[in-house]
């Protein structure tokens, strides 16, 4: 039976009609319905969203192995077998993820089989241990940074998949300035860092600045400003007279110089480096802008309702250049640890997917800083596993992708997750209303 | 009780926010029409005129023609320094118009957008070909044009019948992806194109039963929903084709045939026009019967009306006895069949086997294309064509060696659709309940 909010009558429509309709018009944000069902069982709903994408993604690994389906080609003759294979297929490649992601059992037996012990220290037997940690927060840093580039707007009800455009900004700017220019060691990554938070900031800033001064849909002006930077980087890379390193004829630019590095943090057998600070700490920020400030207020009071802060003296367009500005320069900051932490060089494929990868992350992360780290921590921790499982396994990385599809899928809609293990609702609706907005809104 | 969507748009009583007139006027207002055209004018007559040297010879004649057209063989800067004259005298004429002094209708100002444009393609090329030795082949970029928009303008039509009926499609990349993907294996196996073409559409309509299902009974935020569905599609594909495609099956499974073009006899006669719009592949011919079945069907005939009474005004729809959620279903799982077909035109219609990620973004094009379009079916079509014309020309220029960068071209349409989408809003409005789910009470 369903609860019906207050102030309407006992609800006597059936389950799915049961919408609170105290609100008509309701345009609270993804965050603030995120929030409402957490009170309820929200936790219950991921984790289970996170088993039947897992068992989804274990069938599908499963039964795409040429090995596998042999065996169930002949699965009346020798059925154990067939079955046995499959799991075998599907629990290979998840363990292989692990190895590679969180702990290799065989780092450690490397590392005790060492004759001394500080000689293994010294030749990285211990760092081959932490590595599949340290690979995880590499993967999980830029991951984090361009979550929390589209969860924050989220919150004041726009939806940022412009995050590659605004990598791409900032990745020019970082690359440009670490390679172009010397300055001292510290200094030189600041400015850096600084330089990509600027070039994204104006990306962003310029789909948010177009929809507050003409009301286009920011979702649309962000797909175009991708493809706009995605060839504007091509362009950049292709001629020795911009970007690309003289010499050679690969679209690549020259090394940005040491100083510009971000500082690796443990040792140099490990990857992971100050970028991975970077991001909890703008998790952080913006958990405080969020919540802690005026500004974040405004935000969120614009997320859950435009015309009632509009009413209540809110500047609305001012706030949407605001967030998207503030989430263009996150996305630049993400490129800047890709850029400074592991590639060095910016060619035309630096971007990579984190455009994408940065929508499904601040959706499993609904909406929040710490959800966004933990969910960016999670997916980096696949994304970590991937090229290892792949080389162990055989199963393509593409599964990666699958897998945060479809957890996304159904985080975003409890009343499926419910329906499967037969949960009781305990409100419907919930999670599953909608922003509730045309292109023109 | 009202749903959601009544109260929030009685279009009477929303304050008028920061669009509407007072949004166009502040983009450049009533002048921007005039000046763009003088502008076009003046980089034809600046740019183009200015470098333009020797004699261009176009050519409308393709190969093995059984009518030949004589080449026309213009004086290069002469003819740019002509069509930048024609322009301005447009501009002017605008101008007038604009001022009251004269009047002209809605469809001679058409023509007059459509005129300066082809002034300065023609400026463009005729600079590109001035003092080269080959003619330039006019028949030959405009039936590539043609074939080469075929997915956009499928793409752009299955938007504009979803968004008709009030819901947002944002996957129709993934229903062109999937489309491509199962084309290309159903042929394969079976060695039957027309079962391959049955089956892309079935995959496109796939992605719609997803989209209608989660949109429509789960009501997930429709925007969000359909960039999931696009990932779950490319990693789907993507894990698919290294899976089962690359290695022993890459044969047996992705080695399609693709359909031949079939002339239309007579029609495919006709110079200029017929190698243009009458010798094409059987997918150009479904593109037209689509387009004439979505104009008229919408604008002519009971369901059309509904479908279009379902996405502006669900209440008043369900009032009359339309069953709104029925319609929701139905429009968006047809429409992707328009969509898979257009997705199967990649692979079986050109190039054969499938690639990951080979789509590259058309449908995201196509959603472009039909605001651009003003979410009318030949307006879609229209803006689509653009977007091929843009991408055909860089592959010619490129290939003639004309110094422009080919990147930078690339880029020009979507600067175009960010700066016409931005000056549409408040002129175009798409149906009112688009993306807002009905909750019947």
């Amino acid at each position: 039976m369903t609860t019906p909010p207050p102030a309407t009558e006992p609800a006597a429509t059936p389950p799915p009609a049961a919408e609170p309709d105290e609100q008509p018009g309701d345009r609270r944000s993804f965050g603030d319905i995120l929030r409402l069902a957490i009170q309820e069982n929200t936790v219950t709903i991921t984790v289970l969203a996170l088993v039947t994408a897992t068992i989804i993604g274990g069938l599908l690994t499963a039964f795409t192995n040429t090995t596998v389906l042999t065996a169930w080609g002949n699965f009346f003759s020798a059925p154990g077998n067939a079955i046995g294979q499959a799991w075998d297929a599907a629990f290979g490649t998840y363990w292989a993820l692990f190895e590679g992601s969180v702990f290799n059992p065989h780092t450690v037996a490397a590392l005790f089989q060492q004759a001394s012990f500080s000689a293994a220290i010294h030749d990285g037997f211990l760092s081959a241990v932490f590595n599949p940690l340290s690979e995880t927060a590499v993967q999980a840093t830029p991951l984090i940074l361009t979550g929390l580039a589209v969860a924050l707007p989220y919150r004041a009800g726009l939806f940022n998949i412009g995050g590659q455009s605004q990598f791409i900004g900032g990745a020019i700017v970082a690359a440009w300035l670490g390679y172009a220019y010397n300055m001292p060691f510290f200094v030189h990554v600041v400015v850096c860092c600084v330089g990509a938070f600027v070039g994204g900031a104006a990306l962003g800033g310029l789909a948010g600045e177009i929809k507050a001064r003409t009301g286009a849909h920011e979702v649309i002006v962000t797909i175009m400003l991708n493809y706009v930077m995605l060839y504007f980087l091509a362009y950049l890379l292709s001629s020795h007279s911009l970007m690309e390193a003289p010499g050679g004829s690969n679209a690549i630019t020259l090394p940005i110089t040491s100083n510009a590095h971000l500082p690796l943090l443990a040792g140099t057998h490990l990857r992971i480096n100050a970028g991975f600070l970077i991001a909890l700490a703008a998790a952080l920020a913006v958990w405080w802008l969020l919540n802690r400030t005026t500004t974040g207020f405004e935000f969120r009071s614009i997320g859950a309702n435009v015309r009632a802060s509009r009413v209540a003296g809110m500047n609305v367009e001012r706030n949407w250049t605001l967030v998207m500005t503030i989430s263009g320069g996150l996305a630049g900051l993400a490129a800047a640890t890709v850029i400074l932490g592991t590639d060095f060089t910016l060619n035309p494929q630096s971007y990579g997917t984190y455009g994408i990868d940065a929508i499904t992350v601040a959706l499993l992360g609904l909406g929040r800083p710490g959800g966004v780290v933990a969910a960016g921590l999670l997916f980096g921790a696949l994304h970590a596993g991937s090229p290892g499982m792949q080389v162990a396994t055989g199963t393509p990385v593409q599964i990666v992708q699958v897998i945060q599809a479809l957890i996304v899928l159904f985080v975003a809609a409890p009343p499926l997750i419910r329906a499967m293990y037969r949960l009781r609702a305990a409100r419907v609706g919930g999670l599953s209303t909608t922003m509730s907005k045309g292109w023109n809104a | 009780m009202t749903t959601p969507a009544s109260a929030e748009r009685l279009p009477v009583l929303l304050s008028p926010g920061p669009r509407g007139d007072t949004a166009a006027a502040r983009f450049g207002g009533r002048f921007a029409a005039p000046i763009t055209y003088a502008l076009f004018g003046l980089v034809n007559i600046l740019v183009f005129g200015a470098h333009a040297h020797g004699d261009a010879t176009l050519s409308f004649t393709p190969e093995f023609a059984k009518v030949s057209v004589p080449n026309l063989t213009l004086a290069a800067a002469a003819t740019c320094y002509v069509c930048g004259v024609i322009s301005i005298a447009l501009g002017v004429t605008r101008l007038l118009d604009v001022l009251g002094v004269i009047h002209l209708g809605r469809v001679w100002r058409r023509v007059l957008v459509g005129a300066v444009l082809f002034l300065f393609i023609l400026a463009l090329l005729v600079w590109a070909d001035g003092g080269q030795a080959i003619a330039f082949n006019i028949v030959n970029l405009l039936s590539g044009t043609l074939s080469d928009s075929i997915p956009i303008m499928l793409g752009a039509l299955t938007g504009v019948i979803c968004s008709t009926s009030g819901v947002i499609n944002i996957a129709i990349e993934g229903q062109l992806l999937l489309g491509a993907f199962c084309a290309a294996i159903a042929t394969s196996a079976t060695g039957s194109l027309w079962l391959g073409l049955i089956c892309g559409a079935l995959a496109g309509s796939l992605v719609g039963i997803l989209l209608a299902l989660f949109a429509i009974a789960y009501r997930v935020d429709q925007v969000v929903l359909g960039v999931v569905l696009n990932t779950l599609v490319l990693g789907l594909t993507g894990y698919l084709y290294n899976a089962l495609l690359t290695g022993t099956y890459s044969n047996t499974l992705n080695n399609p045939n693709t359909f031949n073009p079939f002339k239309i006899p007579l029609l495919g006669d006709i110079p200029i026009i017929g190698p243009v719009f009458f010798d094409g592949t059987v997918f150009l011919y479904i593109t037209y019967i689509v387009l004439a079945g979505t104009q008229f069907g919408l604008t002519r005939t009971r369901w059309g009306l509904r479908t279009r009474a379902v996405g502006e005004h669900p209440v008043a729809a369900d009032t009359v006895g339309i069953r709104v959620l029925a319609y929701r279903y139905r429009n968006v799982i047809l429409a992707g069949l328009i969509a898979g077909i257009g997705g199967a035109y990649f692979t079986i219609g050109s190039v054969g086997s499938f690639g990951p990620d080979m789509t590259s973004g058309e449908g995201y094009i196509a959603l472009a294309a039909m605001i651009f379009g003003r979410y009318t079916p030949f307006g879609a079509i229209g803006a689509a064509l653009l977007f091929g014309f843009t991408t055909q020309l860089q592959s010619v220029l490129s290939s003639i060696n004309v110094p422009i960068q080919s990147n930078l071209l690339l880029l020009a349409p979507y600067v175009v659709t960010i700066i016409v989408v931005a000056g549409l809003v408040g002129k175009v409005r798409g149906p009112r309940a688009e993306g807002v789910p009905f909750i019947k009470s």
